[in-house]
């Protein structure tokens, strides 16, 4: 709380120049990550299918050829350690033979795995066979398992959801409940169902024995995607503030920590208000672990804590292009960076009785009209109490008189209460004629 | 039953002797309703006899012999006479004693309306028309079916002040339903007339979400003029209706007035052009209805309401920058506009002409003057009487003997206990 009273108190003492300052020269540091993504990082904090598909999401979207062709590279070697042909086939679309001999449709190496599929499919079937003509639950289980994991990686991920979810019928303790929940997660994170995240999430939660705190980290991440996914910002926020430090490197089959620190703390940005970033994010030790792996993330939450807008900003700014290439968090970068910067622009006012709307402008790097048109919505919207003096370029702040305002409710309410009952007591006269009328036509 | 001169003469006997008191004016009640068809049946000879009455002594004779006289068609010769004597006994006549003919005294008064319209000076029929509501009137809470006649006179003459002014009354009691309806149709045109637009929508809205089993063309007219009128006033309409409306009226309404909701919509969209193309396309319609004046009142209340907006955003702002925002042609247009929302006390603010800008004011009002106590005490007052008003009628539906009995009906077996939860049926 200290910081938080140093930084307001300095802001209304010294007045203008502070403010100026905060923006400009005061904390003048070099701000990284404007440049393009490093393809090869990226991929490399991911594994398994997500990574595969994350490179072909960023070859999608990013429009340069370099980085496309990079992604797709990186792509290609990935799965050719797999078994996946179907997607290799789509990869080699996309290449469309522009990365030269060495990355040509190996038809011998893709015709190799699917024989060997064929096989495997086989043996799996017989086993599977013995094992239910046996009926020895858990090798059925087993069996079952086998065969999602099989359509898994070969990428037939409605099959292999199937297989996960029949070995429910099997499981016998609390852990194969939660080995099913993980994978049946897994898969659906994978094809984008994440309603079915959410409630083997929830199964996953409501099992007896006490879960280990990587298992709980995994389950904590899939519920914030999947409320992430479902536009509810705050609850993804808190179930990413929720992950716990465990996590490390556990789950990047789906999910990599710079993540969490990215998702969790844009999410509690757009919907915290500030009394709770402080609390559940900057005062957060296990998040702060996380946030130590993505600076830009620290710096911008830290900028906004202690009102310095225009950095924290120009930080969103630049992260912006990269947010754009993430293949969760790509739809709803321009809804929450609306309402972190409508939530700066309330915070920076709030503070006020009046605001130089110039000075303002500076610290939001906006123009003043511009800054003019977003007050004006915001003030419609009722979220900013103030008016805007646009002669002189000066928001004031409004403080709404309490008396007159319950007098006016009152005489207002006062009035629809009297035409109401009137209405009513019409009404019900008529009911009654009617009714008259009914009783006397049948005498 | 002939009637010679003989029986006329003790027919005039039988009137002056019997007008005294009550008694003798039931008797004679009778008495003229026993002759009444003989009476119709020599209409045309007993015009003479209205002259050996005194109006205002023998108003419920005279009111028999009227009736009489004016049964069979009538020229246009005639008219001006009829009209003249009916408004001379109008004005005359005992308010006790025509009571205790009300068919009657209706009959004449619709008759002398119908003569009023014919002769096209509607005017001549107003204030006759007034006093003859106000006699037949117990209390000022019952409608008679001389309300809706006397408002359409009002209407077609443009008195809209003397319509108003029975407007004002709260309407409780109501013979006929159809009465109820063309008197808050028309109630809600006058009001609309003299710009009276909350008012108008009460009534309108009475009229809307009045029980009803078929949708009446009175319903339809006046769903239509409801939404205008919503408009202009509140700026908004919600398509929903409140759930007390009946389901006839929930039904049919909206389908039958399709142009009036697309132009709703267009106008919550908050821009002057898609209203403008909206009423281009359904113009014919609007004007087929006769209610193109409204629409155009709608689509000036749009640069109101796009104002008004203004004023809580904004402390000044450049006459240019009103223009540019509410999409009026020049900072002139503008500055015109304000001017007479200013003047009408829809915005509180001051133009300043040397800058070309305006500066938007608070509500003066402190809620501290003793008028305005004195406006809160009233509208206290006036709560206090409706909810005793309510109380009562709610006690007295209660023990209404046909209202117990559906109720016991619906429950089949019923204890004390039961009557008790009965009157919280009854939600505001």
């Amino acid at each position: 709380m200290e910081a938080e009273d140093d930084a307001a108190g300095a802001m209304i003492d010294d007045g203008d120049d502070e403010i100026r300052a905060n923006g400009e020269t005061q904390r003048h540091r070099p701000i990284m990550s404007g440049e393009q993504l490093d393809v090869e990082a990226y991929a490399a904090l991911y594994t398994g299918r997500t990574k595969i598909s994350r490179l072909l999401f960023l070859a999608d979207k990013c429009g340069v050829v370099s980085m496309q062709l990079e992604a797709l590279r990186t792509a290609y070697d990935e799965i050719k350690k797999g078994e996946n042909t179907q997607m290799f086939r789509e990869v080699l679309a996309k290449i469309d033979g522009r990365l030269g001999p060495n990355y040509d449709p190996d038809s011998a190496w893709s015709d190799a795995v699917d024989r060997r599929a064929e096989l495997r499919k086989e043996k799996l079937e017989n086993e599977l066979n013995a094992y239910r003509t046996n009926l020895i639950k858990e090798s059925i289980r087993m069996g079952y398992n086998d065969f999602g994991d099989f359509y898994y990686a070969h990428g037939q991920l409605g099959e292999a959801f199937k297989n996960y979810i029949r070995t429910r019928d099997y499981c016998t303790t609390t852990k194969h409940i939660i080995y099913m929940c993980l994978n049946a997660i897994l898969v659906s994170i994978e094809m984008g169902q994440f309603t079915h995240v959410a409630s083997y999430v929830s199964k996953a939660e409501q099992s007896q024995d006490a879960l280990d705190p990587v298992t709980i980290a995994k389950l904590r991440c899939a519920a914030g995607l999947a409320y992430l996914e479902g536009k509810k910002y705050k609850l993804a926020a808190r179930k990413f503030l929720e992950t716990g430090p465990e996590l490390g490197n556990n789950y990047t089959e789906v999910i990599s920590a710079q993540d969490i620190a990215t998702y969790g703390g844009l999410c509690a940005l757009a919907s915290f208000d500030r009394a709770e970033l402080k609390s559940k994010v900057i005062d957060n030790v296990n998040f702060r672990n996380f946030m130590e792996l993505v600076p830009e993330i620290r710096e911008l939450i830290n900028d906004f804590y202690t009102s310095h807008y225009a950095t924290c900003l120009e930080y969103m700014g630049n992260l912006k292009a990269n947010l754009l290439l993430d293949i969760h968090l790509h739809d709803h970068v321009e809804t929450l960076y609306e309402q972190i910067r409508n939530k700066a622009l309330i915070q920076y006012t709030h503070s006020f009785v009046s605001v130089d709307l110039h000075m303002m402008a500076n610290a939001f790097n906006t123009s003043v009209t511009g800054l003019e048109r977003e007050l004006e919505a915001l003030i419609t919207n009722d979220q900013i109490q103030a008016r805007i003096d646009s002669h002189n370029k000066i928001l004031y702040a409004r403080h709404a008189d309490q008396r007159n305002g319950t007098f006016q409710r009152v005489l207002q309410t006062g009035s629809e209460f009297d035409r109401e009952v009137r209405a009513m007591l019409l009404r019900a006269n008529l009911i009654k004629h009617d009714y008259h009328l009914k009783a006397s036509r049948k005498h | 039953m002939n009637l010679n001169m003989n029986s006329a003469e003790s027919l005039v006997a039988q009137i002056q002797g019997l007008s005294g008191n009550a008694g003798d004016l039931t008797q004679l009640r009778n008495y003229l309703k026993q002759s009444d068809e003989s009476l119709r049946a020599e209409s045309t000879q007993l015009a003479p006899l209205l002259t050996e009455l005194d109006p205002s002594m023998h108003s419920l004779g005279y009111l028999y012999i009227l009736d009489a006289c004016t049964s069979g068609p009538i020229s246009k010769e005639q008219a001006n006479e009829v009209v003249l004597s009916v408004a001379r006994f109008v004005n005359a006549c005992a308010a006790e004693q025509i009571r205790m003919a009300p068919d009657k005294f209706i009959s004449v008064c619709k008759r002398f309306k119908d003569q009023v319209m014919l002769l096209d000076d509607p005017m001549r029929g107003v204030a006759p028309l007034l006093t003859a509501l106000r006699k037949l009137q117990t209390s000022s809470e019952q409608l008679t079916t001389l309300h809706p006649d006397f408002l359409l006179l009002c209407l077609l003459s443009k008195c809209y002040k003397t319509g108003l002014s029975i407007l004002e009354d709260d309407i409780l009691d109501v013979d006929q339903p159809r009465d109820l309806f063309l008197y808050c149709y028309y109630g809600g045109m006058i009001c609309i007339g003299q710009k009276q637009f909350r008012k108008a929508l009460e009534l309108l809205h009475n009229v809307v979400t009045a029980p009803m089993s078929i949708t009446s063309a009175i319903a339809v007219e006046a769903y239509k003029k409801y939404i205008l009128v919503s408009l202009i006033h509140l700026g908004q309409f919600s398509t929903n209706f409140p759930k007390y409306t009946s389901s006839a009226a929930q039904r049919n309404l909206k389908n039958l007035s399709q142009p009036y909701l697309e132009l709703a919509n267009s106008y919550s969209t908050g821009k002057i052009s898609e209203l403008q193309m909206c009423v281009q396309t359904n113009r014919e319609k609007f004007d087929g209805d006769k209610n193109f004046g409204l629409v155009k009142q709608v689509m000036s209340s749009m640069y109101k309401r796009n104002i008004q907006r203004l004023t809580q955003t904004y402390l000044t702002l450049s006459l240019q920058d009103i223009a540019n925002t509410v999409q009026l042609n020049s900072p002139k247009e503008a500055e015109m506009h304000v001017l007479q929302m200013i003047q009408d006390g829809e915005i509180y603010a001051t133009i300043n002409q040397k800058d070309g800008m305006v500066r938007f004011l608070e509500d003066p009002e402190q809620y501290k003057t003793c008028e305005m106590i004195e406006r809160v005490d009233s509208s206290i007052q006036r709560i206090m009487m409706l909810s005793k008003k309510l109380t009562t009628m709610n006690e007295n539906m209660s023990y209404d003997p046909s209202y117990l009995g559906k109720v016991g009906k619906e429950r089949q077996r019923f204890d004390f206990d039961d009557f008790d939860t009965v009157p919280s049926k009854f939600n505001i």
